[in-house]
């Protein structure tokens, strides 16, 4: 048989709330607490759209994945509704995600040094695929050319009727 | 975040219905469990999928060369594993936003994650068998 205990916790108006309760003396790291809290079920829904749109087009229209080539992706980023569309699911994935795994790592090192190790490693990843990721979207170029000026093998057919 | 803190602090003891608390046991806890796996994967995933494409920047030719080694059955398997937890994170995601912010949202909560298993089932299978057709078909 259970014991049923009884609890005495104060209610909040009370009163006697010790101040680091009290929201308006609310720390800036509370308000970084929150602020990553409401990103992660902003961008989410948002996410949802973007990535399944993403994986519609690209894996069950036409060809399917036998449709991926570098033609493809020269189409696509060819229209600046693209470009925008995955720039933004690549910052708003990448910062999801790097929420979102940063906060497993404080929750299962234990050692101080551990999970600043993983979080540097964490925080530097996101940072290089970020960087690397919006340049890419940005300096595309489709119809490349080799050092002679003739366009490179693959290239989409219609660099070929410039 | 706080639902790491929620599921350690649970109280020891089940409640009166067994049914265990919106964290700890049952649907609350496994959906938290299944959220963090498919999180981790779908992240590491990013990371290289972001390096693959960067090789549009490289030549057609290279882009081309890894792609095409993506296009057989064992890989499009491996594919259909991302996009089984991507539909899962997306719609368990969706469950969690409605239980912070709809009034009935922890009410429902179990409902909800049923309702996530049923949706993951016909949005997965739809595309799981539409994926093999198009890469065994050529």
């Amino acid at each position: 048989m259970t014991t049923q205990q009884q609890i005495n916790i104060a209610a909040p108006r009370s009163g006697d709330i010790d101040p680091k309760y009290i929201r308006q003396s609310a720390s800036s790291s509370s308000n970084w607490e929150m602020f990553k809290w409401l990103f992660m079920r902003i961008s989410g829904p948002i996410l949802l759209v973007l990535i399944f749109t993403h994986l519609f087009t690209n894996l069950m229209l036409g060809d399917g994945v036998h449709g991926l080539n570098f033609g493809l992706v020269a189409g696509k980023w060819a229209s600046p509704l693209w470009q925008i569309w995955d720039l933004v699911m690549l910052w708003l994935a990448m910062i999801h995600g790097t929420i979102g795994v940063a906060t497993i790592i404080d929750d299962y090192t234990k050692k101080d040094r551990t999970r600043v190790a993983f979080k540097v490693a964490l925080y530097l990843a996101s940072i290089t695929i970020v960087v690397l990721g919006t340049l890419v979207i940005f300096t595309f170029e489709p119809c490349m050319t080799d050092a002679a000026g003739n366009l490179l093998d693959n290239s989409p057919s219609f660099c070929f009727n410039q | 975040m706080s639902t790491a803190t929620t599921a350690q602090q649970s109280p020891p003891a089940e409640s009166k219905s067994g049914r265990g608390t919106l964290y700890r046991g049952k649907e609350g806890m496994w959906s938290w469990v299944g959220h963090r796996i498919t999180g981790v994967v779908i992240f590491l995933f990013l990371l290289v999928h972001v390096l693959d494409t960067a090789l549009v920047r490289v030549s057609p030719e290279a882009y081309d060369a890894v792609i095409g080694t993506y296009k057989n059955w064992y890989m499009a398997l491996g594919e259909s594993g991302l996009v089984a937890a991507v539909i899962y994170h997306a719609f368990n995601g969706i469950r969690i936003v409605l239980v912070d912010f709809w009034q009935k949202g922890t009410k429902y909560h179990r409902h909800m994650f049923w309702t996530v298993m049923i949706l993951w089932v016909v949005v997965f299978g739809a595309f799981f068998i539409r994926h093999m057709m198009l890469v065994l078909g050529g």
